[in-house]
């Protein structure tokens, strides 16, 4: 028996690292049982989550485990009796999370050891770079990935073969990089590629270089990444040693070397020229294209960068045929995208599906629908560059020309679900604070027309919003959008422009009525007390910080709206329920 | 600005016999040189700037371009407040109005006493438990104010009792 723990950040960020030492520790001095870890299985929702694996068979996953139950789980698994865990097995409902999954870039993720390379191997690691190095061609590799329609998962869509096809073609030394610098807020699948699958990314990215022929490679990863840093760390110098990095990779003439540089916090970096800046030591503001990097990138050489899940991909294709993955998808789009699906969701998480499914199978099939009793309002795509699907459209089709053609973009995958509760608004000024942060402030039109349109809507949430607010917005996002460089700004008014599409009737009733019917812009609410429930116990009036609520005792008290500053310690101290916000 | 000062330049060689030779390597370094002082002093910059022959104007510019880099001390307990979507949504905004309360606080401040920064982050990329923040690289999710008020009167608590010893 092996009890194997989900160390991913997530996991760990739940409790998984004292679950491990004290599972540990309650194992000491008994025989017969391993302990082991793998990386994000995927369960956000359930985290931490503790496996026990009779061999490769998964006999029980156990959920939302805390420390306390250590003894427990070590004394079930020596002994044999597993019927002492019952209360901790995961409901079969849950189950469905994964089972209705495809996964391909995930397919080791949550199963294999990601601080070790025999695990990886034992799955079938490195057999893909084996059969690219010693049985293809250059050219067959790249027509491979052609045959596939693979195409850049870090959100633009474009084809893989192409940029590859391109970067071999120019003249001169040829760099490869991995961009790992997932800034967009809600979006975590590529920290978890890497964290769960270190070697899968190596072994893409190796496949990658020999097509293009570069001898260089760089993962350039967010500095908020630490674990994920220090697995690729490891796993670099594992497949050092192992022969498969390094000089004459497997006995061949090629020879590639993958060197881990850390971003410093700067969403503009996601921007390939940007990055190619940064990576030079210099501050990321964006090049003009073209010269495409392709033809001119690191140090001015033909250079090729691709997202990690792109790469992640790569060695399944390879070992299964560029027909099998296009044999899954739809006419557009083909093979598989992965999701961080979060927000109002029940069961958030990693969530790898075919393209063609639509977001209804994807929120409300997979992740179980919403949390609350609030319904569902919006789903965002795409973090600051892309936009709020609505309710009505949830039977969208998920492939790049689909989800373009709402407003939103495929990006790069997180999916944020939103109910009821969420101002829309207050969802636009909340990524428009973000983007004017994030400006490099190249681009007049982004650096300040991005404040401007944050100023606006500041307004707007405030109560000071006037008639002729919405068209001034929308003049400003089509500017912004002609005025700037790179995918920042020309993407920047994306979340302005879909809440406004369909959401226009919330930006009208914050300017004329000064209401905001999700009821979270704190200067349009109004307190009020229901007489029916108020039970006069006085709570609420002597903990207001204003004085402004009044009653007698025993008696129903009432709110003076004028002196009211809308803090809400009123609501969070009655016991009753009898305070509201209208 | 002065270009001398007290830090000890000596615990940059390591790094300068590393990384000085090539420009591209400015970010590492900048990087080492804050793991090594907590932020990065003006001498310090000064001197990374004589060693790699970068000129000092352009370190600043990116030091000051990335979030990362600090040009001011940070207190014991640097507090990361996630700012991601699904926190967002999830009522970060009502944590760090109370943070801010609570410590006199705002975005990128430090406490009089030297206790407390507050940095509001991008995405720490712990959704499912937001909202989130970290404090010295332990993250705490799930946040309710009556959380959060718990877990800075602990930190506070232990600060001065390390300090009684």
């Amino acid at each position: 028996m092996k009890i194997v723990i989900g160390e991913g950040s997530c996991g760990i960020a739940a409790g998984a690292g004292k679950v491990h030492s004290a599972i540990e520790s309650a194992l000491r001095g008994t025989q017969g049982v391993d302990l082991g870890l793998t990386g994000c299985i995927g369960m956000c929702f359930l985290e931490p989550i503790v496996e026990l694996r009779d061999g490769e068979t998964l006999v029980r996953r156990l959920v939302r485990v805390s420390e306390k139950d250590a003894e427990v789980i070590a004394a079930a698994a020596v002994s044999g009796d597993l019927s002492m865990l019952d209360r901790l097995c995961i409901q079969p409902e849950d189950e469905e999370f994964l089972d209705k999954q495809t996964r391909i870039a995930l397919r080791h993720c949550g199963i294999i050891d990601p601080t070790g390379i025999d695990e990886y191997i034992a799955c079938g690691g490195y057999e893909a770079l084996k059969k690219a190095l010693l049985n293809m061609t250059q050219d067959q590799v790249i027509e491979v990935i052609k045959t596939s329609g693979l195409s850049g998962r870090g959100g633009a869509g474009f084809p893989t073969w192409f940029k590859w096809n391109a970067t071999r073609q120019s003249p001169g030394k040829k760099y490869l990089i991995c961009n790992a610098d997932e800034g967009d807020p809600g979006a975590f699948m590529d920290r978890a590629l890497i964290e769960s699958d270190p070697h899968n990314l190596i072994e893409g990215m190796l496949i990658a270089a020999y097509a293009i022929g570069s001898s260089e490679a760089f993962v350039y990863v967010r500095a908020e990444y630490p674990l994920a840093i220090v697995r690729l760390e490891e796993a670099i110098s594992q497949a050092k040693s192992r022969g498969l990095l390094g000089e004459n990779i497997l006995g061949t003439d090629f020879s590639c070397d993958i060197t881990i540089k850390a971003g410093a916090g700067a969403f503009v970096c996601g921007e390939e020229t940007a990055l190619i800046e940064s990576l030079e030591g210099k501050r990321g503001m964006p090049r003009l294209k073209p010269p495409f990097p392709a033809q001119k990138g690191y140090k001015n050489m033909p250079t090729n960068i691709n997202n990690v899940e792109t790469f992640a991909n790569v060695p399944w294709i390879i070992l299964n045929g560029g027909e099998a993955f296009a044999a899954m998808g739809n006419q557009k789009s083909k093979g598989t995208k992965v999701f961080a699906l979060t927000g109002k969701i029940k069961r958030g998480g990693l969530v790898e599906v075919p393209m063609g499914k639509t977001l209804r199978d994807v929120i409300f099939e997979i992740g179980g629908g919403m949390i609350g009793k609030s319904a569902f309002k919006a789903v965002q795509l795409g973090g600051p560059s892309g936009g709020c699907i609505p309710a009505d459209l949830i039977d969208t089709v998920i492939d790049y020309s689909a989800i373009s053609a709402t407003g939103a973009i495929m990006g790069s995958g997180g999916m944020v679900v939103l109910d009821e509760t969420t101002c829309m608004v207050g969802v636009a000024r909340f990524f428009l604070e973000f983007t004017t942060n994030e400006s490099c402030g190249k681009c007049v039109h982004c650096r300040i027309g991005t404040k401007r349109m944050k100023e606006i809507l500041e307004r707007i949430v405030k109560g000071e919003g006037k008639e002729g607010d919405i068209e001034l917005l929308e003049e400003l996002c089509l500017a912004i959008k002609d005025g700037s460089l790179c995918g920042l700004g020309q993407s920047a008014p994306n979340p302005v422009l879909t809440t406004i599409k369909y959401f226009r009737n919330e930006y009208e009733e914050h300017i004329r009525s000064k209401h905001c019917p999700a009821k979270q812009c704190r200067n349009l609410l109004r307190y009020v007390i229901d007489p029916e429930v108020c039970t006069g116990c006085t709570a609420c009036a002597r903990h207001c910080p204003t004085s402004c609520i009044s009653g007698r005792l025993k008696q129903p008290h009432s709110i003076d709206s004028d002196k009211c500053i809308r803090c809400g310690m009123c609501v969070s101290r009655c016991k009753f329920g009898a305070i509201s916000a209208e | 600005m002065s270009t001398s000062g007290s830090s000890d330049l000596s615990l940059l060689d390591g790094v300068m016999s590393e990384y000085s030779q090539a420009p591209e390597n400015l970010i590492t370094i900048l990087q080492k040189a804050q793991d090594i002082y907590g932020y990065l002093p003006v001498d310090v910059i000064y001197y990374i700037a004589q060693r790699t022959g970068v000129k000092p104007a352009k370190i600043m510019g990116v030091a000051t371009f990335y979030s990362q880099f600090r040009l001011e001390p940070v207190g014991k307990y640097l507090i990361l407040l996630c700012n991601g979507t699904a926190c967002h949504v999830n009522g970060s905004e009502e944590i760090e109005r109370l943070i801010g309360e609570k410590l006199f606080i705002q975005n990128g401040d430090t406490t009089a006493d030297g206790l407390f920064s507050l940095r509001k982050v991008s995405c720490l990329g712990c959704c499912s438990l937001s909202p989130v923040m970290m404090i010295n690289d332990e993250a705490y999710g799930s946040l309710t104010p009556e959380k959060v008020i718990d877990i800075l009167d602990e930190l506070a608590r232990n600060a001065r009792q390390e300090e009684g010893l």
